[in-house]
């Protein structure tokens, strides 16, 4: 089915709704790369014109990957629920944008719709709205998940804390988990990206990590980011909290990063059959990031936007912990500079909302990227605004095994202050029982003798 | 006034010591919730270090000096990238070449073709670590690439590059393998890092699992004689087995590295 649209006397059509997705989509470099984007300003408001009118329920009967040839249709297809969308099954895309700005879209109603919304309606009510909408939006949703402590409760912000080391070293993250926690740093989750996926060097993180866990009675948990076969292998034998995997928004993307949607259903059954979460069971983590479908040459001409929150169709179907968002790791090719990161920072972690996940957001940029601690400010207390669930922590933002730049500790305890935002409750209590804080969240001078700096790794 | 008595309001962390375990910035103190300026200062230093070198540009005139001590024809090539901007946001255009670089490479005689080697010199995301680093890597690697008795392509010094564009200067010089030494994406931690790259039967299109990677080379990285041996050894390898990638098993042992 062909759309279009008539400005003055210029008629644009658009071949399909793919396309009109593509064209309606806010400037980025990556779009432009894979020949998707719109070749005018012009074009792209008509395309946004043409896209308000279209019917939701027009999302439900033009795929824009065909059903047999992408799992990940299917199951968006499959799952969908037609008495969560009932509410708004008569709006076009537009009236959907000005319904949720309304007062009538309130928590418990967009929480009640999520399971409603296909990543494709999602994806396109997004490119309608600005900054400022997104925000709006995305500070309504309340998404919150459980393993050992409580996170995304409206009013507080969690830290994963990310002691990455260039040689996996145990000394050497050790001394940045130590830094973290004293500096409120690691209710999210603490995790670590292996500089190796070997099994052998996994197992041994994991019970370091665990033993550093129980000897100070941390209400957090800990992962190993390493592929999901290499978790499932060692499950029996490490201490194995939450399961880790990159996924993105098309089968083919998927197969790239050498998994499917059953080897994901596997590996989170196995994960909840360990029963180590306390308080609930959230245990999965999933990363996601625009671009990552381009950049395997699988994106099958969708807008780089529009397979991101695809992907969050994946993440929904296994309940996870943590969903983050890596916005800036990815390069400049698929988003050029601050702006373009910003952006997409916003519209992801709006859209994961939506969906119904606990976005979190790594919000980080590249050397090769137009953007700099000044962009990350920025986007940090933008998210802080918006309800963000997590974002990393990273000593003085300087990932040096990833090397990319993150937000700090510091950046953490900023936006919490300035917003009043606080850890995570059960590990808000544990930083005051350690003197770390105090009641109103305030980082306090711990000594020379706390019992954290008696930590000796192994 | 008690508040604005004191000059130093930079709360030092007591955990100091804990530096000795890892090069991360740990223990940076604060000042309210801010790391102290000292510290933004230095991080923002390393980023210009950063930035400077991702807009950097080849010395050709220096390089095409050295490399003539080599006694080796030298090129020099540009890929279809016009200039950096367009390099940062097209991947694609910086691994082809411009057609005048292409007409060049067709025009070469009989006599530059069908060698085993074709080093190519690429900016990369770090023109200032080809600067730094080509000709006292050249210094050692060459020497050993005659001993192995491997016969070399012209060496081409590529602008606006990305590895793959090896694919297509390999192909059009009908070289065996090519050795594409290009400058690395930087971090704050170096700037001047050179990455080199080993592709057996370079043609366009070849995707990067079917290349072997040596990472790092710089002073207080991977230094120029250990590098050089590991790319021989490489080199060598690839030749007999005719591939190069992951089925490439990369058993080299460092001898240097043993003795401690």
């Amino acid at each position: 089915m062909s759309y279009q649209h008539t400005i003055q006397h210029k008629r644009y059509q658009f071949a399909d709704l793919r396309t009109l997705l593509a064209k309606a989509t806010p400037f980025r470099s990556g779009d432009a790369l894979a020949g998707l984007a719109a070749d005018t300003y012009e074009e792209r408001v008509a395309a946004q014109m043409t896209l308000a009118d279209v019917p939701l329920k027009t999302f439900l009967q033009e795929a824009i990957i065909p059903y047999e040839e992408d799992e990940i249709t299917r199951l968006i297809i499959d799952t969908h629920d037609q008495t969560a969308f009932a509410p708004v099954s008569h709006f076009t895309v537009g009236e959907l944008r000005d319904w949720l700005l309304s007062d009538a879209a309130d928590t418990s109603t967009l929480q009640q719709l999520s399971r409603g919304l296909t990543p494709e309606m999602v994806a396109a009510v997004s490119k309608l709205m600005r900054n400022q909408d997104l925000i709006s939006v995305a500070q309504k949703c309340e998404v919150v998940t459980r393993f050992r402590n409580t996170i995304g409760l409206k009013g507080h912000l969690s830290v994963r804390l990310q002691p990455n080391h260039n040689t996996d070293d145990p000394k050497g993250i050790a001394a940045s988990i130590i830094d973290g926690l004293l500096y409120g740093s690691g209710d999210a989750v603490i995790g670590i990206n292996p500089a190796t996926d070997s099994p052998q060097a996994v197992i041994q993180l994991l019970r370091m990590l665990d033993q550093l866990r129980q000897q100070f009675d941390i209400p957090t948990q800990s992962c190993i980011l390493c592929h999901v076969t290499t978790a499932m292998q060692i499950m029996q034998q490490a201490p194995v909290d939450l399961v880790f995997q990159s996924i993105g928004g098309t089968e083919k993307t998927n197969s790239s990063f050498g998994i499917h949607l059953n080897m994901l259903k596997e590996a989170h059954e196995a994960a909840l059959s360990l029963k180590r979460g306390t308080i609930g069971n959230n245990v999965m983590y999933f990363e996601t990031g625009q671009g990552s479908a381009l950049s395997a040459n699988a994106h099958a001409g969708v807008d780089q936007q529009t397979c991101e929150v695809r992907s969050y169709a994946v993440a929904r179907q296994f309940s996870p912990l943590l969903v983050n968002t890596v916005v800036g790791f990815i390069g400049p090719e698929y988003l050029f500079d601050g702006k373009q990161i910003i952006r997409a920072a916003l519209e992801d972690h709006c859209c994961g909302k939506l969906m119904g996940l606990p976005m979190g957001v790594d919000i980080c940029y590249t050397n090769h990227a137009e953007a700099d601690q000044d962009d990350m400010d920025n986007l940090l207390t933008l998210l802080g605004v918006a309800g963000c669930n997590f974002i990393m922590g990273v000593p003085g933002a300087d990932d040096i095994m990833l090397n990319y730049q993150s937000t700090s500790f510091h950046d953490a305890l900023y936006v919490r202050k300035v917003l009043g935002l606080k850890a995570a409750p059960e590990f808000d209590a544990w930083l005051q029982r350690q003197g770390i804080t105090n009641a109103q969240g305030q980082l306090q001078q711990v000594g020379k003798t706390h019992h954290l700096l008696s930590y000796q790794a192994e | 006034m008690s508040n604005i008595q004191h000059r130093n309001t930079v709360q030092e962390d007591p955990w100091s010591s804990l530096k000795a375990f890892t090069t991360a910035r740990i223990a940076l103190g604060r000042t309210g919730t801010a790391i102290p300026l000292k510290e933004v200062l230095s991080f923002r230093l390393a980023h210009a270090h950063a930035r400077d070198a991702v807009y950097s540009k080849l010395d050709t005139n220096l390089l095409l000096e050295e490399l003539h001590a080599f006694l080796l024809p030298v090129l020099a090539l540009h890929s279809s990238a016009a200039d950096r901007y367009e390099y940062l946001q097209r991947p694609d255009k910086g691994r082809r070449l411009d057609t005048q670089s292409i007409d060049m490479l067709k025009a070469q005689p009989d006599a530059f073709r069908q060698k085993d080697v074709a080093i190519i010199i690429a900016d990369g995301l770090s023109a200032t670590a080809m600067n730094i680093h080509t000709a006292p890597l050249l210094n050692h690697l060459l020497p050993m690439l005659k001993t192995a008795g491997l016969s070399m392509a012209p060496v081409c010094l590529a602008e606006q590059a990305r590895v793959a564009i090896g694919d297509e200067i390999g192909s059009l010089l009908e070289a065996k393998m090519t050795l594409v030494l290009i400058g690395e994406r930087p971090g704050l931690s170096a700037a001047d890092s050179m990455g080199a790259y080993i592709t057996f039967n370079p043609r366009p299109g070849n995707t990067d699992e079917g290349r072997n990677c040596i990472s790092n080379i710089r002073q207080d990285g991977l230094q120029y004689i250990p590098a050089s041996a590991k790319i021989c050894y490489l080199l060598q390898e690839a030749m007999k087995l005719r591939l190069s990638g992951v089925d490439l098993k990369d058993n080299y042992v460092d001898l240097s590295l043993l003795k401690g």
